[in-house]
C-alpha cells in the first residue's frame, strides 16, 4: 500500500517550489512591506483569539440570558421536577433526565455495533470493500440529522410501535419490576424512539472516529500476533482493544456529546412531555427539544430565561464530555 | 485437533459472525432511511420547486425562497467564516506551534467543532436578535458561521502542517518575510486542502436547522433582505414535516432530498479534489 500523506508531501513540494518560485516576481508591493508582515502576524493571531472569545461568548451570554432564572430558582432549577409555564414555575429536572435517557439508549445501541463496523471495515472487511465502505460511512454522517428525524416520526416509529413496543409491553405486563420500564401508550414516538434514532444518527460517526484509531495500531504489533497463532478475534479482543482503549472511550465520549445536544431528530420523535416517568417507551422531553419547542412562544421573561438556563446547562454538560473526548482522543496522536 | 483450538476458532467464528451481522443490520437501517429520503424526495421532485414561493396551507407551491434564503445565509457566514478560519488556522501551525496559546485555542476549537448546534442559535439569540428587537438574516449567517469557523480552522491547520518545512525554509534562505512564506510557500502548497476544508464547512452548515430557528425563523415570501427574518430551507423542512398537509409534507420531503443531495455532492467534490491534488504527478 502507498501512504497518500508522503505522495502529497513530495509532489506537493515540486509542483508548489515552482509556482513559489514564480510568484516571487508577481507578488503586489505593499505585501513587501516590514508593515504588512506583521499586520499579517496579527490578524492572524486576533483571529486566533476570536475562537477563546466565541467559547467565552457562549458562556457570558448564556450566563447573562439565565441570570432571572438562575436568582429565582437557584440551584434548585436543577432537581425541580415542575415545568408550567403558566404559573411560571420551571424545573429543569425532566429535560435532564430525557436528556440522560435518550442519550444513554443510544450510547448502548451505538457503541457496540461502531465497533464491530470499525472492525469490520479495519480488518474483517475483502481489501476492495474497505476504502467504500469507510467513504460510504463518512457520507452518512454528514447527512442532516432534520433527515433522521422526518424518516424516524413517519416511517420507524408506526414500524416500532407494530413490531417491538406491543410485543414487548404485553410480554412484561406481568413481571413486576420491568412492566413499569417497558410501560407506556404503543404509539411510537417517546423516549425509547428518540434513543434508537439517535444511535442510528450518531452510529456513523462513532465509526469513523474509531475506524481512524484502530488504523493507528501499528501494523507489526497486529502481525506478532498473527504470527504466534492468533485468530482474528484473539488479535481484535488482546492487541487492537488493549492499544486503542483510551481513545476509543474518548471517540465514544464524542459521541454522547452529539448525542446529548442533538435537537431535530429528537424534537421530531420524543413526544415533547414535561414530566418524568420510568417508562422508556412514554413521550418524554431533552434539554434541546424542551428549548427548540418553546422558544418561540415563551413571552415571558422567565419562561425565556428558564430556557436559555437549559441551554446553559446543556452548554456545562456538553463542555465537560467534550473535553473529556478530546484528552482522551489527543493522546494516541502525540 | 485439540479441544483449545476447537474452541478458540469457534470462538473466532462467533465474533466474525456477530460483527458481520452488525455491519449488515447498520447497512440495512440506513439504506431504509436513504431510500425513504429518495422514494419521498422524487416523488415531489418538480421543476416548480425552483420557482414557486412556499405555499400557504393546502395549496402547492415551490421552495424558490426558501432556496434562495439557505443561498444567502450560508454565503453571507461564509463571508465571514473563510477568512477567520483561515487566519486562526494559519496561526495554529505557522506562528503559534508549541506556544500555550496555541494549544489552548485548539483545544477550545476542537470542542467548539463538535459543540450542540442549537447554542449557537441561543448565543446569538442573546447578543444578536434580543438587543436589536427581531430575527434576521444577518443573524441567522452569524449563527453559522460560528459553526463553520471551527470546521475551517481544523483542516487549514491539518493541510498546512503537511507542507514540509524544507520549502519554507528554502524560502526563508532567499530572503523571504514570514509572511511571505505563508502567503507565497504555505497557502500554494496547501490550497487545496484548505479549498477542501471551506467546501466541507459549507457542506456542515447547508443543513443545520436548530440555530436558525431563534436567528433567521422563516418567511413565507421572497425576500433578499437580510436584516429580517428570511426563508431558508431547513427551518422550512422543519415547519412543513411537522404540519399535517400532505402538499406541505410532500415540499418537505423535496427540500430535505434538495439539502441531502447538496451535501453529498460538496462531501465528494472535496474529496475527489483532493484525492486528485494528492494523486497527480
Amino acid at each position: 500500500m502507498t501512504k497518500p500523506n508522503m505522495t502529497l508531501v513530495d509532489n506537493t513540494k515540486t509542483k508548489a517550489h515552482e509556482e513559489a518560485a514564480g510568484s516571487f516576481q508577481r507578488s503586489p508591493r505593499f505585501m513587501n512591506g516590514e508593515g504588512f508582515n506583521s499586520t499579517f502576524k496579527w490578524l492572524s493571531i486576533c483571529s486566533a483569539m476570536f475562537i477563546l472569545v466565541i467559547l467565552g461568548g457562549f458562556f457570558v451570554s448564556l450566563t447573562m440570558g439565565a441570570w432571572p432564572a438562575i436568582s429565582k430558582f437557584g440551584l434548585s432549577f436543577i432537581w425541580t421536577s415542575t415545568w408550567n409555564p403558566v404559573t411560571e414555575q420551571f424545573g429543569a429536572l425532566p429535560a435532564i433526565a430525557g436528556t440522560l435517557i435518550t442519550s444513554g439508549i443510544a450510547i448502548v445501541l451505538a457503541v457496540p455495533l461502531a465497533f464491530a463496523i470499525a472492525i469490520y471495515i479495519t480488518q474483517l472487511a475483502p481489501r476492495w470493500l474497505r476504502h467504500p465502505l469507510g467513504i460510504a460511512i463518512e457520507l452518512l454522517a454528514a447527512i442532516p440529522s432534520i433527515i433522521y428525524g422526518m424518516w424516524g416520526l413517519f416511517f420507524f416509529a408506526p414500524v416500532f410501535a407494530e413490531y417491538v413496543q406491543e410485543p414487548v409491553i404485553n410480554a412484561f405486563e406481568n413481571v413486576p419490576f420491568l412492566s413499569s420500564i417497558f410501560a407506556g401508550p404503543a404509539i411510537g414516538i417517546g423516549m425509547a424512539t428518540a434513543g434508537i434514532v439517535l444511535a442510528i444518527m450518531i452510529l456513523p460517526f462513532i465509526a469513523a472516529v474509531m475506524r481512524d484509531v484502530i488504523d493507528t495500531v501499528p501494523k507489526r504489533l497486529k502481525e506478532s500476533g498473527y504470527a504466534v497463532g492468533a485468530t482474528d478475534w484473539e488479535v481484535t479482543r488482546a492487541i487492537i482493544i488493549p492499544h486503542c482503549k483510551t481513545a476509543m472511550t474518548g471517540a465514544i465520549f464524542l459521541g454522547l456529546g452529539r448525542a446529548l445536544g442533538e435537537t431535530m431528530a429528537v424534537t421530531f420523535i420524543v413526544g415533547n412531555a414535561n414530566r418524568i416517568t420510568g417508562a422508556i417507551f412514554a413521550p418524554g422531553n431533552t434539554i434541546a427539544s424542551t428549548i427548540a419547542n418553546e422558544f418561540q412562544e415563551a413571552y415571558t421573561e422567565i419562561h425565556s430565561s428558564s430556557l436559555i438556563a437549559l441551554g446553559l446547562l446543556l452548554f456545562i454538560i456538553t463542555f465537560i464530555v467534550l473535553a473529556i473526548a478530546r484528552l482522551m482522543l489527543n493522546r494516541i496522536s502525540s | 485437533m485439540n479441544a483449545v483450538v476447537k474452541r478458540r476458532q469457534f470462538a473466532n467464528i462467533i465474533a466474525r459472525m456477530l460483527i458481520v451481522a452488525a455491519t449488515l443490520l447498520v447497512l440495512a437501517f440506513l439504506v431504509w432511511i436513504c431510500s425513504v429520503l429518495l422514494y419521498q424526495g422524487f416523488s415531489a421532485f418538480k421543476p416548480s420547486l425552483f420557482t414557486e414561493m412556499t405555499p400557504p396551507p393546502g395549496e402547492s407551491g415551490g421552495l424558490a425562497n426558501a432556496i434562495m434564503g439557505s443561498f444567502l445565509l450560508v454565503a453571507a457566514a461564509m463571508l465571514v467564516a473563510t477568512p477567520v478560519g483561515l487566519l486562526a488556522g494559519t496561526y495554529l501551525n505557522e506562528y503559534g506551534k508549541g506556544t500555550l496559546l496555541a494549544t489552548i485555542v485548539r483545544f477550545v476549537n476542537d470542542v467548539l467543532l463538535a459543540k450542540p448546534s442549537i447554542l449557537a442559535g441561543l448565543f446569538i439569540y442573546e447578543i444578536l436578535v434580543a438587543p436589536m428587537g427581531g430575527f434576521s438574516g444577518w443573524a441567522g449567517s452569524a449563527a453559522l458561521a460560528i459553526i463553520a469557523i471551527p470546521v475551517v480552522v481544523r483542516t487549514t491547520e491539518d493541510m498546512l502542517n503537511l507542507v514540509p518545512n524544507s520549502m519554507r525554509e528554502a524560502a526563508y534562505a532567499l530572503g523571504a518575510s514570514r509572511s511571505k512564506v505563508i502567503l507565497s510557500v504555505s497557502y500554494r502548497a496547501a490550497r487545496v486542502g484548505m479549498t477542501t476544508g471551506i467546501l466541507l464547512s459549507v457542506a456542515r452548515i447547508a443543513g443545520e436547522t436548530a440555530p436558525l430557528l431563534f436567528t433567521a425563523l422563516n418567511n413565507q415570501f421572497w425576500s433578499t433582505d437580510m436584516s429580517s427574518s428570511m426563508a431558508n430551507l431547513p427551518v422550512m423542512i422543519f415547519q412543513f414535516a411537522m404540519n399535517p398537509y400532505p402538499d406541505w409534507q410532500a415540499l418537505a420531503w423535496a427540500g430535505a432530498l434538495l439539502i441531502t443531495l447538496t451535501i453529498l455532492v460538496l462531501s465528494i467534490i472535496s474529496r475527489v479534489v483532493l484525492r486528485s491534488a494528492t494523486a497527480q504527478h
